[in-house]
């Protein structure tokens, strides 16, 4: 039971994560690597200032603050410099390298002893898991209300079919910025919860994570394939979750924790591919049927 | 209405392939007119689009849409102006959102895009008659996927969400080239359904000559980036296809 909920716990930490990159990936169809930068980014802020004495909740605010500003320098280099996502993102992650051992100073700060969000309840397990939902399940609904306001709905149709949303009077760079800095603050959020529930920041904490949001969602999808946009939200959340009931299978089973990076890689390619898969099948079936 | 006003147009000026598209172009539209373009590749016909609704900027010249310069006004301020449905029907409407969310972004086109809800249940009601004027069906589907539409249907909601608040000048790109000869009647009977408005002035761009006369009131060829031919009133009833078409060859 205790596994159970802790295994939860992480899912619902990860899935903050997941969202984030949602919106970047999928809404805004727009491969971000700023997401690995950005939620070291909120780890290392939010460590820095719990270490300070500062108050947690308002540490995880600030620290969501800092990862839209990275959200917002991706984006300027992406629209107003005119340089590829991908690129955009891939620089603006590696100046945070810098910046976030300039935050904590060295390369990881520990929050042994420091108060956390995590410490509403006595028991850590149920209190990683509560804190963890209410969060979890407050930032899923704010996005699902946002996306279906007129300004969501031009993000969406931005992501969607830019020129069209030119036509129509649409400022799509501000609609990619706006969209950049709401999924960084989302990872650099989930960065802070990261680094509270493991009790430090690191600076190595981000790496690898772009992959992990990548599986949750499309295990996510490959789970619930319905339209109603909340839907595809509690997927990308839930998918998170079972990811890590995955890797907590297949650790149990042996497997080199060293290892995991490129079993979660070999997920989402798979995953990813699966689509694109599943059509060849089928027209080769169809033709063989002719 | 539209003015046009010594517009030039140099694709990679002061290279070895440079190009001259427009040298000195001038053409004024009146309120209401429905004007045909017609001409050859590279005639320029999509360049002047392109000037006119902003995604590319002239080297000299003007261009007024009702006595506003808009001629560096970027694309999307000036798209309030503008109504536009381009050659590719995949291009008009974003495919995974559904037609009222579509349309619903059409009616904020003067709009702010703040927190307000998206859809607006008030113009539910409006988007279902509008709707049924194309006679499609589509009024019963408000919650379909555009994408999971047909090219034609796909090109008719388009056509739709470019006139939903009128514009001053609606932009038509070969609207029709990209569709099946059923749905190509279609649009061009809503296209004449829609440009009978008095207030809006038309651009059609086409390849086919018949089409160019016999709809709108006026037509241009347009030939190396002058206006080869300008026809209206007596002139043009006075034209036929295969004169046109002489003239187009020579």
């Amino acid at each position: 039971m205790g596994v159970l909920i802790s295994t939860c716990a992480q899912g619902l930490i990860y899935a903050v994560l997941a969202l984030g990159l949602f919106i970047t990936f999928r809404i805004l169809n727009f491969a971000d690597m700023t997401a690995e930068g950005s939620l070291t980014l909120g780890g290392s802020v939010c460590a820095v200032l719990i270490s300070n004495e500062v108050n947690p909740a308002l540490s995880i605010l600030i620290a969501a603050l800092t990862g839209s500003l990275a959200g917002l320098i991706t984006g300027i280099l992406h629209t107003k410099l005119k340089i590829q996502a991908i690129l955009s993102g891939i620089l603006t992650m590696i100046a945070l390298y810098s910046i976030n051992i300039r935050i904590m100073g060295k390369a990881n700060v520990s929050l042994l002893g420091k108060n956390t969000v995590f410490k509403i309840f006595k028991d850590n397990q149920i209190s990683n898991f509560v804190v963890g939902f209410v969060i979890c399940v407050v930032l899923l609904e704010i996005l699902n209300l946002f996306f279906k306001t007129r300004l969501g709905l031009a993000i969406r149709a931005t992501g969607d079919n830019e020129q069209m949303m030119r036509a129509q009077g649409a400022n799509t760079d501000f609609k990619k910025i706006l969209a950049l800095m709401i999924s960084n603050s989302m990872c650099a959020i989930s960065g802070t919860l990261i680094s509270q529930s493991q009790g430090y920041a690191d600076i190595n904490m981000g790496t690898g994570t772009i992959v992990i949001a990548l599986a949750s969602i499309v295990i996510g999808e490959a789970v619930i394939r319905k339209n109603l946009f909340l839907y595809k939200l509690i997927a990308v959340a839930l998918g998170a979750i079972t990811y890590r009931f995955i890797i907590f299978f297949v650790l149990n089973l042996g497997m080199n924790p060293s290892d995991l990076k490129l079993f979660t890689a070999i997920v989402a390619a798979i995953l990813l591919a699966l689509p694109n898969v599943q059509k060849v099948i089928q027209r080769s079936v169809k033709s063989v049927k002719n | 209405m539209l003015r046009i006003k010594n517009l030039s147009k140099i694709f990679h000026k002061d290279q070895p392939d440079e190009k001259i598209i427009f040298k000195s172009l001038n053409l004024h539209i009146q309120k209401g007119e429905f004007v045909t373009v017609i001409g050859g590749n590279g005639a320029g016909k999509s360049t002047l689009m392109n000037l006119i609704s902003g995604s590319m900027f002239p080297d000299e010249g003007e261009i007024y849409i009702d006595n506003t310069d808009v001629t560096f006004m970027p694309e999307h301020k000036r798209a309030k102006f503008i109504g536009r449905v381009f050659q590719d029907p995949l291009k008009g409407t974003a495919p995974n959102l559904t037609i009222e969310e579509n349309l619903s972004l059409a009616m904020l086109r003067n709009a702010r895009r703040d927190l307000a809800f998206g859809i607006n249940k008030e113009n539910l009601a409006f988007f279902k008659d509008e709707l049924s004027k194309l006679n499609l069906g589509l009024e019963n589907r408000l919650t379909t996927k555009v994408g999971l539409l047909s090219g034609g249907q796909r090109q008719a909601v388009t056509l739709l969400m470019a006139t939903l608040i009128k514009p001053k000048v609606l932009l038509l790109d070969e609207h029709t080239a990209a569709l099946d000869p059923k749905s190509r009647d279609k649009i061009l009977e809503l296209t004449d359904k829609i440009t009978k408005d008095e207030e809006m002035s038309t651009l059609m761009i086409t390849h086919n000559i018949e089409n160019a006369l016999s709809f709108g009131s006026r037509t241009i060829m347009l030939k190396h980036g002058e206006i080869a031919l300008d026809l209206k009133d007596n002139d043009r009833a006075q034209m036929d296809q295969h004169k046109l078409q002489d003239n187009f060859n020579f």
